[in-house]
């Protein structure tokens, strides 16, 4: 195939790995430099692919942690037996090569001068669907915007919160609330369970509002999520889903 | 509609795959159910991803065997890492 990409489609690149930072014991942040980068918007996703000594390979896609004009990140959280993210979070070093293509999608997209740009932000996150929502909280300080945010972020155990020091400190306008639905700290007085309904009542903008919501996670979060979004009266184009499967159980 | 079952996902997960085959950004391309004309992007229709396939492998030097893949109830065999099969 060498040879024949076409200007401004996607091709597979050879990127180069700048920085690794662990974020929790099992989830780890990877920074890139691309040669040939488009730029990307908030909430776009990138394709990560490994090439067997044999020939064999494995594709993932991974939603980009960083805002626009940021270098390239992602945050991949380990899965015990997958087949991509153990290498991904443990043995990838800075200078090391990998090959990706992106960025990727223009629905699970929010842009401060887009027309949802000027409503209430509803950001829901299941365990690491915290990920494009952080481009996203990234995005709306780079653009000295002042819509009024709430990120309710699901997670089983405070240690297990990614980008910790940076959602504890809430910039104006946003408000970051846990649910740690398995082990909770002595003394905690948030929520400790699985999202529900009154959960969402309590937590979500008022629909006479206009906001527009965006959720990821697991299939069973954002399928469980949507479905109340829908029942307190938010038009089902204004929940926007991203749903990566089984993995994980936040 | 149903809920998804939790390995189902979502077509923003193959927004790369529909780049490529494509050639153009696809996840809010909208489509309607050629049966119950549902309308909907891309991005928010059920996929269902597939392992890349079974993978028999060498117990000695993990080549890669034999690989299946099973695609509208057709079941692709790839033999290629087999000298034989008796």
């Amino acid at each position: 195939m060498e040879g024949t990409a076409v200007r401004g489609r996607l091709t597979w690149q050879t990127a180069t790995v700048s920085a690794v930072m662990d974020e929790t014991p099992t989830v780890r942040t990877l920074s890139f430099q691309v040669p040939d980068w488009a730029g990307h918007r908030a909430g776009q996703h990138l394709d990560i692919r490994l090439t067997a000594d044999d020939g064999y390979r494995a594709e993932r896609s991974y939603s980009i942690a960083s805002a626009p004009g940021e270098p390239v990140a992602i945050t991949v959280e380990r899965l015990d037996d997958g087949e991509v993210s153990p290498y991904l979070t443990q043995d990838v070093q800075p200078g090391d090569e990998i090959e990706l293509r992106g960025p990727i999608g223009g629905y699970f997209v929010w842009e401060p001068a887009g027309p949802d740009g000027a409503t209430p932000l509803l950001l829901l996150a299941g365990g690491s669907g915290v990920v494009p929502l952080r481009a996203m909280l990234r995005l709306r300080a780079q653009a000295g915007s002042s819509v009024p945010v709430r990120l309710l972020y699901s997670v089983r155990s405070l240690p297990e919160v990614i980008y910790r020091s940076e959602l504890d400190h809430e910039a104006d306008g946003v408000q970051v609330i846990y649910t740690l639905t398995r082990q909770q700290p002595p003394g905690w007085t948030g929520y400790a369970r699985r999202v529900d309904q009154q959960m969402m009542t309590e937590v979500a903008w008022p629909e006479a509002q206009a906001p527009v919501a965006y959720v990821c996670g697991p299939t069973n979060f954002v399928e469980a999520v949507a479905a109340d979004l829908v029942a307190l009266g938010y038009p089902p184009q204004r929940v926007k889903t991203e749903r990566f499967g089984a993995t994980g159980t936040p | 509609m149903k809920p998804l079952e939790d390995r189902v996902v979502d077509g923003n997960a193959i927004g790369g795959m529909l780049i490529e085959l494509f050639g153009t950004e696809m996840t809010t391309a909208v489509g309607t159910c050629g049966v119950c004309g549902t309308v909907g992007q891309v991005a928010e229709m059920a996929v269902y991803l597939p392992k890349l396939g079974t993978v028999v492998r060498c117990r000695v030097c993990d080549n890669v065997l034999m690989v299946f893949v099973e695609v509208r109830g057709v079941t692709c065999v790839d033999l290629h890492g087999l000298a034989q099969l008796a």
